[in-house]
């Protein structure tokens, strides 16, 4: 029953691990950067819902509906603004400037909130479940819900709309797509957008599931990286599976074994995949190589 | 004509004359204004000469939110002490520089602070993991390094001679409270997990250790790294062995996400001791909820409401600089305090600056007062006088409630924690 338990909370908590991973695996299909910005996108993601939360008396889920705009804004200025005008080695500098990105933030988060430690409340978060001897926790599972809604809909966005076409063709070959008349630099602003934006609700969950300060991103960043590596750089669905094999490798070997081995376990793995697939379990090969 | 020539040239003559007068009266009172106040800066800067103490902080990474509060302790007791003529007369000058919670940075700086800044003294950083590298470059400039947050084993363990620290040392802060067990409860199983820190983990082993040998068996032992942030499948863990005694090695964070699974797991076992998480008053409260505090315990070095030295001067201060209340103060406020007092203790009573001469006079079995309670140092740097508390969650307040026979009173344990949600008057 132990490990069954630990099972359903992996696939639950990857669930939104997964959606976090999605913003970072699409920004980098797309623009070929790595955002290197986004545990601290999360972060403030989580302090902004906090905010709402504390000072409106809004229900987590609810200040979503502030918060997601807000970071998408952010994310379609930090485009326009900040990438957008790098000309030369765009890869690189653009590396670079999220990494200050995300300095900024931690910087500016820390002078506003101080260091301590804060979390997300609702009445419900510590509620939980019960059904066939397994535990729900109630926060996990409406936090996996959304994250299945919100990746279900991304994926209706990237295969079954116009936009999603362009987004496809700006992946498989930026060139190319520019020649038949995309506006690849919109798509990328849309789709760094996109990503930021669901950072909001990461942020959210994450600030409901645990306490959290300006330098919480740190851990957040190492964990999402391993994940869109493990999925395949660009690789939506690759997120989503991986995620979960992550947490449920974790979960079961913390459990049956330790904690300490549960991490050492899953890089064992994903060094073994990468041996066998250097693209990750669902990334294109050579793809950029066109 | 020739008058009026000469008149004009006695004019001219006199003109200069004044301007020269004038010039020479002025650049008189300006040489005599620069001597003076050049030898009135010399007379005054001899006098007052501050004393340099280099810090260094974590104000960012894992540790900012203890490394803010271990500045705020060092910044409290340079006021009180300043207030008490500092140093040998002088004022006490603090020079901090931060190492983003990193090992490498803390050795960068307190290289610079000894190197290039050439402080007076230098005084520890947060936590075991920057304190072990912190005071080897100390040891190699042959700095002595004070310090009240580093009191993990391997401080200890490499034969340094110039790293002292004033609190209770990691191997005894759950002593007391594996002790009162040993001495109240019949034998009986105890679920342990702990973060994998050098400080935490050691606390941890030791009170294990104790306990195994008067007969209490390990229902469950989960050693956990210190990056985890899903904490649900070792509360799982514990909540599956359904012992009545949990002892936990946390850092905040995870100290309140690990109540917070209990609570979803609907595991509530009757005696619960945390590491480090309740000891941080009202984000604590915050954070699991008031209604999920009562019986919660977690060791500590320091009473609010002490009457050891300076203690309560310390509080007012601390309140004065910062706001809040003596509950809210971090226990690391007066670990860094309790610092400074020992050097300052320590150094007026040599009447010397000289490092060599204050590590000799440490090592002397000198015994000195501070907010915490008495220091006395053993031969390896710890403190043999320390006695660290108890604490437990009690109507929604912070109370002492062991060692039942040391110096300050305290309030009866509640041996019997109630159900999560249930705190009285919360």
């Amino acid at each position: 029953m132990l490990i069954a338990q630990a099972v359903l909370e992996g696939v639950l908590v990857g669930g939104f691990y997964a959606l976090m991973a999605a913003g970072l695996t699409l920004v980098f299909g797309v623009m070929d950067i790595v955002n290197f910005a986004i545990g601290a996108l999360i972060v403030l993601g989580a302090y902004l819902s906090y905010t709402v939360n504390v000072h409106l008396h809004l229900d987590p889920f609810v200040s979503l509906f502030i918060t997601t705009p807000i970071m998408t804004v952010l994310g379609f200025a930090i485009y326009w603004f900040l990438i957008k005008p790098i000309k030369t080695d765009r890869v690189v500098m653009s590396l670079l400037t999220m990494f200050a990105v995300a300095t900024l933030i931690e910087g500016v988060l820390d002078l506003t909130f101080n260091s301590g430690l804060v979390q997300i409340h609702a009445s419900y978060i510590n509620n939980s479940l019960k059904i066939g001897g397994l535990n729900f926790p109630l926060i996990y599972v409406l936090s996996f819900l959304l994250s299945a809604f919100l990746l279900a809909m991304l994926f209706l966005v990237t295969y079954r709309t116009k936009f999603g076409r362009s987004l496809r063709a700006s992946m498989q070959n930026p060139v190319a797509a520019r020649l038949v008349g995309i506006n690849t630099d919109k798509v990328s602003g849309i789709t760094l957008a996109i990503g930021i934006g669901m950072a909001a609700v990461g942020g959210m969950i994450f600030g409901t599931t645990n306490a959290f300060n300006a330098a919480s991103s740190y851990d957040l960043i190492s964990r999402l990286l391993v994940i869109v590596i493990l999925g395949g750089f660009g690789s939506v669905g690759g997120a989503l599976v991986s995620a979960i094999f992550m947490l449920v490798v974790q979960d079961v070997v913390s459990v049956v074994w330790s904690p300490v081995w549960g991490s050492t376990t899953f890089y064992v793995i994903l060094i073994v995949v990468l041996l066998v697939r250097p693209q990750g379990l669902f990334g294109k090969k050579g793809v950029r190589a066109q | 004509m020739k008058n009026t020539t000469s008149g004009l040239g006695a004019s001219r003559y006199s003109s200069h004359r004044r301007r020269k007068i004038l010039w020479t009266a002025a650049g008189s009172a300006l040489l005599l204004g620069v001597t003076t106040g050049i030898a009135g800066t010399s007379a005054s800067a001899a006098t007052v000469k501050p004393v340099t103490i280099g810090i260094s902080v974590s104000l960012s990474g894992d540790f900012s939110g203890d490394g803010l509060a271990t500045e705020q302790g060092y910044k409290v007791w340079a006021s009180v002490q300043n207030s008490h003529g500092g140093i040998l007369g002088r004022p006490i000058k603090l020079k901090f520089l931060s190492d983003a919670s990193s090992p490498t940075q803390v050795v960068t700086n307190y290289q610079k602070f000894i190197t290039s800044d050439k402080v007076d003294f230098v005084l520890g950083p947060y936590s075991t993991k920057l304190t072990k590298p912190a005071s080897l470059i100390a040891s190699r400039y042959k700095y002595v390094m004070l310090e009240g947050i580093g009191g993990g084993p391997s401080v200890f363990s490499r034969g340094l001679k110039n790293v002292f620290d004033v609190s209770a040392s990691a191997t005894y802060q759950l002593v007391t409270f594996a002790k009162w067990l040993v001495a109240t409860q019949k034998p009986q199983p105890v679920a342990y997990a702990t973060m994998d820190d050098p400080f935490i983990q050691p606390m941890v082993d030791f009170a294990r250790s104790y306990l195994n040998a008067h007969g209490f068996t390990d229902a469950l032992y989960k050693v956990y790294p210190a990056e985890t942030s899903d904490f649900s499948p070792i509360a799982s863990s514990i909540a599956a062995t359904n012992a009545k005694i949990a002892i936990l090695g946390t850092m905040p964070p995870d100290g309140y996400a690990m109540i917070q699974d209990f609570i979803q797991a609907k595991y509530n076992p009757q005696m619960l001791i945390e590491a480090s998480g309740p000891d941080q008053g009202s984000e604590f409260v915050k954070a699991v909820g008031a209604t999920n505090t009562e019986g919660i315990m977690v060791p500590n070095t320091w009473i609010a409401a002490s009457k050891n030295f300076q203690n309560a001067e310390m509080v007012k201060t601390y309140i004065k600089m910062y706001g809040g209340t003596a509950d809210s103060i971090s226990a690391d406020v007066p670990e860094a305090f309790s610092a400074g007092q020992v050097l300052a203790q320590a150094v007026n009573h040599l009447k010397s600056l000289s490092n060599p001469k204050l590590q000799a006079y440490l090592h002397s079995g000198a015994s000195f007062v501070t907010a915490q309670g008495p220091v006395k140092f053993i031969a390896d740097g710890e403190n043999g006088g320390a006695t660290p508390y108890v604490f437990q969650w009690q109507k929604g307040k912070y109370v002492p409630v062991l060692p039942l026979k040391g110096a300050d009173k305290v309030s009866p344990i509640l041996v019997n924690r109630p159900d999560w949600g249930t705190t009285p008057g919360a």
